[in-house]
């Protein structure tokens, strides 16, 4: 089966290279599944999981504040950050849930609410990843 | 003259400066490597989306984003990286007085522009002289995450997009090699010289459209210009430290060669007054 290159790149350096049969994930405008020869395309992601497979193996990966670039052969991801499921730090992003939850509860102004909003979703999308 | 003891004294206390001096060289040669190969691991991103960047912007000319047009300016923001310790060199002083300068030159007031920075020296030099200071970011690690600056970064960029400032200027040293820093200034926001880029020349789809990629990648772009500047910055600091250590302990040989020598001269003189003073002796005995 044909397969594309997918890299993984954050500014603390590059997460994961390697070929995969597919790449599915969540852009801001909904699902996205891209397959080898896919017309070139850019797309934002959302606070999601990506998922990559290969055959019956499939890997996921944590990715907050990033975009999707599609090539034919291949598909760069670029996020803030990115991380596999044993990058996870699970106390810290338990800590961070339950932080961002009181804020939430404590409503305080816009700018903090959507920052909590945001730390929150991080946090649940990379306790999901691992869970 | 200084007697044996005192010269006896001096010449130690300058050893033992000399070894702490040496150990701070080292110290700051390893981290320096560190912080090189952290702007290696920074490149392939940045380049990628500057790519990605240039040619959404090239590709459509009627993009109205306020983080790409110029307007009036009515409120500069400055962003200066300065360290959190000393004993660098000049790195701190040459780039705080660039700043400086920058805006004695441009600014009769402090309404007309604000000050953001990273490291402790650079808060202090400013907060002495009752510039505003909006944003700090004090105790940077050494190797500094993207995590740690994010905060910074996107405040600073949300700053922009909220009119509260009209442009960015961002000032650092520019590591060239271990020997040689420059003090750099770059116009951060608006972003002006996208056009200019090397472009593949593929040409995308985009998901959804043109207008709202970019409202999403180019803070994030802007944002990854800081971490850039940050790391570079980061680099240089320790390489300036190296550089600055290196030539206390070099002082320290001069010095403490120096000391050696009248030391011995003082204590040949004083074997040869004592000489002196025995045939003197004899000779009045006779």
């Amino acid at each position: 089966m044909k397969t594309l290159t997918v890299s993984v790149v954050t500014p603390d350096g590059p997460v994961l290279e390697d070929s995969f049969e597919m790449v599915s994930c969540k852009a801001e405008s909904g699902e996205l599944g891209i397959l080898p020869g896919h017309i070139p395309l850019v797309a934002p992601l959302t606070i999601s999981a990506v998922r990559l497979k290969n055959g019956n193996d499939s890997k996921r990966l944590a990715v907050s504040g990033g975009f999707l670039e599609v090539r034919p052969e291949k598909v760069t991801i670029l996020a803030q950050s990115a991380e596999t499921p044993s990058d996870i730090n699970v106390e810290r992003a338990k800590e961070a849930k339950s932080r961002a939850e009181q804020r939430l509860q404590s409503k305080q102004d816009d700018i903090d609410f959507q920052r909590a909003e945001l730390a929150l979703k991080r946090a649940m999308n990379r306790l999901d990843i691992v869970g | 003259m200084a007697s044996l003891r005192d010269i006896k004294t001096k010449i130690d206390s300058t050893k033992k400066m000399k070894q702490i001096t040496k150990a701070m060289e080292m110290v700051s040669a390893s981290k320096m490597n560190r912080a090189e190969e952290n702007v290696h691991s920074f490149l392939p991103y940045s380049e990628k989306i500057q790519e990605v960047v240039a040619s959404i912007a090239q590709s459509s000319k009627n993009i109205d984003n306020p983080m790409l047009n110029s307007r009036d300016v009515k409120k500069t923001g400055y962003l200066v990286i300065t360290s959190d310790r000393g004993l660098a060199g000049a790195y701190n002083s040459s780039v705080l007085r660039k700043l400086h300068q920058t805006i004695k030159e441009k600014h009769n007031s402090t309404d007309e522009y604000v000050i953001i920075v990273a490291g402790r020296v650079g808060y202090e030099y400013f907060k002495k002289r009752n510039m505003p200071i909006v944003k700090s970011v004090l105790g940077l690690a050494d190797q500094p995450n993207f995590a740690d600056i994010k905060e910074l970064a996107s405040e600073t960029v949300q700053m922009y997009i909220n009119e509260e400032i009209d442009e960015l200027n961002i000032y650092y040293n520019h590591y060239i090699s271990v020997i040689s820093q420059q003090v750099t200034s770059k116009k951060l926001l608006p972003l002006t010289n996208l056009q200019e880029g090397t472009v593949s020349g593929s040409q995308y789809e985009y998901e959804p459209d043109q207008e709202e990629i970019l409202e999403v990648l180019l803070p994030q772009y802007a944002e990854s210009l800081i971490y850039g500047a940050l790391l570079d910055g980061k680099a240089s600091e320790h390489a300036a430290r190296m550089t600055a250590m290196r030539s206390a302990s070099d002082n320290a040989d001069e010095i403490i060669g120096d000391l050696t020598l009248s030391y011995n001269r003082a204590r040949q003189a004083a074997i040869t007054q004592e000489i002196t003073e025995i045939i003197g002796g004899v000779a009045a005995l006779e």
